[in-house]
């Protein structure tokens, strides 16, 4: 479903990511693991689309489609959904006014009318309800002024509400304690879907405790330097990164 | 909520580079001679038969105005404008003033209809659902009608055209007129008490809440034509009105000259809510064409506790030159001034507000919010002063400017000034630019980028939107989308 194909990517003349491959099937979670500085955020970013970064060579197909020629918005429309690791703040415009104009940005693209107003309000409701947000937090201003856990939560929230072919989650877990990382991983697994694939880029093995993977990839330096089951994270765990840094260099 | 969907859809609909108010509607006008002088004076005062008095002040401001000069300390740059090239007066040619909406040109009320305004009162009285807003729509230089008439002057307030004003409440008129911007006041202030055509006049009696908004359209039409229209509002002692104003004019290649005098007045106890959407033609996207907008808007608290609140959202005009100010003399009166000025493509906007503390416990406050994209310059320029007598003065001041792109400027200059030591003034600016991590987090949700930054520039000037009636409030959001058109690139 996800190919990403001998993807090297630079930024400001510094090599990040040096011909990496990954392959992500419908239905699969897969769990990127690795050392700070291994490349994990900018690949992320660079499926996203974020400018800044130089895409040297390779390819990303989503379904076929190379998703680096296409924007950002048109990524997103095509069923990209990045969970941000730092949320951006957006003053004076509600989180539930910025759902809304997102979920009916992509509805439109697909053709489809927007929401009514009660039909998005008991959507989110019931999304917002799974996810132990309450309805006063949803009438701030985007991420301002919210918690960490907050944050991720809303990331989450817009992901379910969102429905994305493949979701990848940047470090959801970090800065947030243990029953909000409980909910937040129960919102992902709500999620997981035959059709639907995630990654799920992490520096710890404690979330997934909670998102079990099918596939673990260990990277470093810019590449995948190890795949595997579940147990590679538990062995990575006591073991470290080391062994790994090492073998990539 | 609604508003902001609303606001999306209208960037969706819109070509860009349109400017959805600029068409010419046909309709045959009478023009005064071109070129201004004491001829052109009396031409303007008899065509509206008016008073020897009202002549006499025309030809005194018109005299004064022969012997002033251009200001140029605004951050503004035109070529010279020809004075003799402009038509001063051009009515639409329908004879006499209209009696009822039924007497009205047709294709006049076509215009209105397209501009949106709910001129007409039938389909209230017939029960179709509006906003209850009495308008009285100014197309060129004549007062076409004023809805609601008859039951505004049962609630005993006065809201007709100035000529109206000045045939039926001439003691009123000459009582107010000119005592808040007077003749002498300014170049363009002054060319206006010389030549303005028509305009609206409000009088609220003592203690009376003004049970319905009152609204005003300005719509230039005529080629060549300068507008000069006059308004004249008065709140007598514990009253209340709130009153907004809208203005648009068609696309046309040369640049056209508005300049409007607003006068204010609230005496004890009294408040004015004056609200204006401000969408003249701006320009093409070279730079050409589009309003000189001179405008001079004051009001005078001249009574204890009484107050005076300016709202503003500026898109339009190639060049505004706007303050909209307070004179805060009676005792613990309270000024206040909520902007938003939107300057895309080559706009020029010099605009602000003087709050002018002089008697003791006045209060005032000015937000602003400046958005610059394009090639456009914005400045925000402002003067809080406290006079000698202004014992426990106070102003809080915030001006946020917020940059789209790299090749428009956003400037601030705050002049302040105490004379009497108990009075606290406080400034705070802010400019920033529409960040990248913001549009990237908007485009990762699917919105484009014109979306992402109508989204993001809304909630920028959200907190002066609130100021704004409900209605007006959506109509400038969308404002806001249409003028930021191609400025994301």
């Amino acid at each position: 479903m996800l190919e990403i194909k001998s993807l090297s990517v630079s930024i400001e003349d510094k090599q990040i990511l040096d011909n990496l491959s990954l392959t992500v099937n419908a239905g699969e979670v897969a769990a990127i693991m690795g050392p700070n500085g291994s490349g994990k955020s900018t690949l992320a970013y660079v499926l996203a689309g974020k400018p800044a970064y130089e895409v040297r060579a390779g390819e990303i197909l989503l379904d076929g489609e190379n998703l680096l020629e296409l924007k950002p918005t048109e990524r997103a429309l095509r069923g990209l959904f990045l969970a941000f690791q730092y949320p951006t703040e957006i003053p004076g415009v509600a989180a539930m006014t910025f759902l809304k104009a997102a979920l009916n940005a992509q509805r439109r693209a697909r053709g489809e009318n927007d929401l009514t107003t009660p039909d998005f309000m008991r959507r989110v409701r019931e999304a917002a309800q799974a996810l132990k947000i309450d309805q006063e937090m949803l009438r701030r201003p985007l991420n301002v002024g919210f918690s960490g856990g907050e944050k991720k939560r809303f990331e989450v929230l817009q992901m379910a509400l969102l429905a994305p072919r493949v979701g990848v989650l940047d470090e959801t877990d970090s800065g947030l304690d243990i029953d909000a990382l409980r909910i937040v991983a129960e919102g992902v697994n709500a999620l997981r879907d035959p059709k639907r694939a995630f990654l799920v880029i992490t520096h710890y093995q404690r979330l997934l405790d909670y998102i079990r993977p099918d596939v673990v990839h260990v990277m470093a330096r810019g590449r995948i330097v190890a795949t595997g089951g579940p147990e590679l994270a538990l062995e990575l765990e006591r073991n470290g990164y080391r062994d790994y840094a090492e073998e990539a260099a | 909520m609604a508003a902001d969907q609303e606001t999306v859809d209208r960037v969706r609909s819109i070509d860009v580079d349109a400017y959805k108010y600029g068409f010419i509607s046909p309709i045959e006008s009478d023009l005064a001679p071109k070129g201004l002088s004491e001829d052109t004076v009396r031409f303007i005062s008899q065509k509206k038969g008016e008073p020897e008095w009202l002549l006499d002040w025309r030809l005194e401001a018109f005299r004064r105005w022969e012997t002033m000069e251009e200001p140029n300390w605004a951050r503004v740059s035109h070529p010279p404008i020809d004075y003799q090239d402009i038509y001063y007066f051009a009515a639409p040619k329908t004879g006499t003033a209209p009696k009822s909406l039924d007497e009205i040109d047709p294709e006049l009320l076509r215009t209105y209809a397209k501009l949106g305004i709910p001129l007409v009162e039938q389909e209230i009285l017939a029960g179709v659902e509006r906003p209850r807003v009495a308008v009285d729509a100014v197309f060129d230089s004549v007062s076409i009608a004023t809805t609601f008439k008859a039951e505004l002057a049962k609630a005993g307030v006065i809201f007709c055209s100035f000529s109206d004003a000045v045939r039926n409440h001439p003691d009123l008129v000459r009582r107010y007129l000119g005592t808040v911007v007077p003749i002498t006041d300014n170049f363009y202030a002054t060319l206006n008490s010389a030549v303005f055509s028509d305009g609206s006049f409000v009088y609220v009696p003592p203690g009376v809440r003004c049970p319905m908004e009152l609204s005003t359209y300005f719509r230039i039409n005529e080629k060549n034509t300068g507008q000069f229209e006059r308004t004249l509002i008065i709140a007598d002692r514990g009253s209340y009105v709130s009153y907004l104003e809208g203005c648009t004019a068609p696309k046309r290649d040369e640049n056209q000259l508005h300049a409007a005098v607003v006068e204010l007045i609230t005496l004890d106890d009294a408040e004015i809510k004056y609200s204006t959407v401000q969408n003249w033609y701006p320009g093409d996207s070279q730079g050409r064409g589009g309003i000189y907008n001179f405008v001079t808007k004051r009001g005078d608290c001249r009574g204890a506790r009484s107050k005076i609140s300016w709202t503003q959202v500026e898109t339009g005009s190639a060049i505004t030159w706007k303050y909209p100010s307070c004179i805060l003399r009676g005792e613990a009166s309270r000024g206040e001034f909520y902007s938003i000025a939107i300057s895309n493509g080559h706009q020029q906007v010099d605009s602000g507000t003087k709050m002018i503390h002089l008697g003791r416990n006045t209060t005032s406050r000015i937000i602003s919010k400046g958005v610059a994209a394009g090639k456009s310059q914005n400045t925000y320029r402002g003067q809080v002063s406290a006079h000698r007598l202004a014992t426990g003065a106070r102003n809080f001041t915030n001006c946020d400017s917020l940059l789209i792109g790299s090749e428009c400027g956003a400037h601030t200059v705050p002049y302040i000034e105490a004379k009497n030591a108990s009075a606290v003034i406080e400034h705070e600016a802010t400019t920033s630019k529409v960040s990248e991590d913001q549009l990237f987090y908007c485009l990762q949700r699917g919105l484009s980028a014109e979306e992402a930054t109508a989204l993001i520039v809304n909630g920028f000037v959200r907190d002066v939107l609130q100021q704004l009636p409900m209605e007006f409030a959506v109509e400038a959001q969308k404002l806001i989308s249409i003028s930021l058109e191609g400025s994301v690139g």
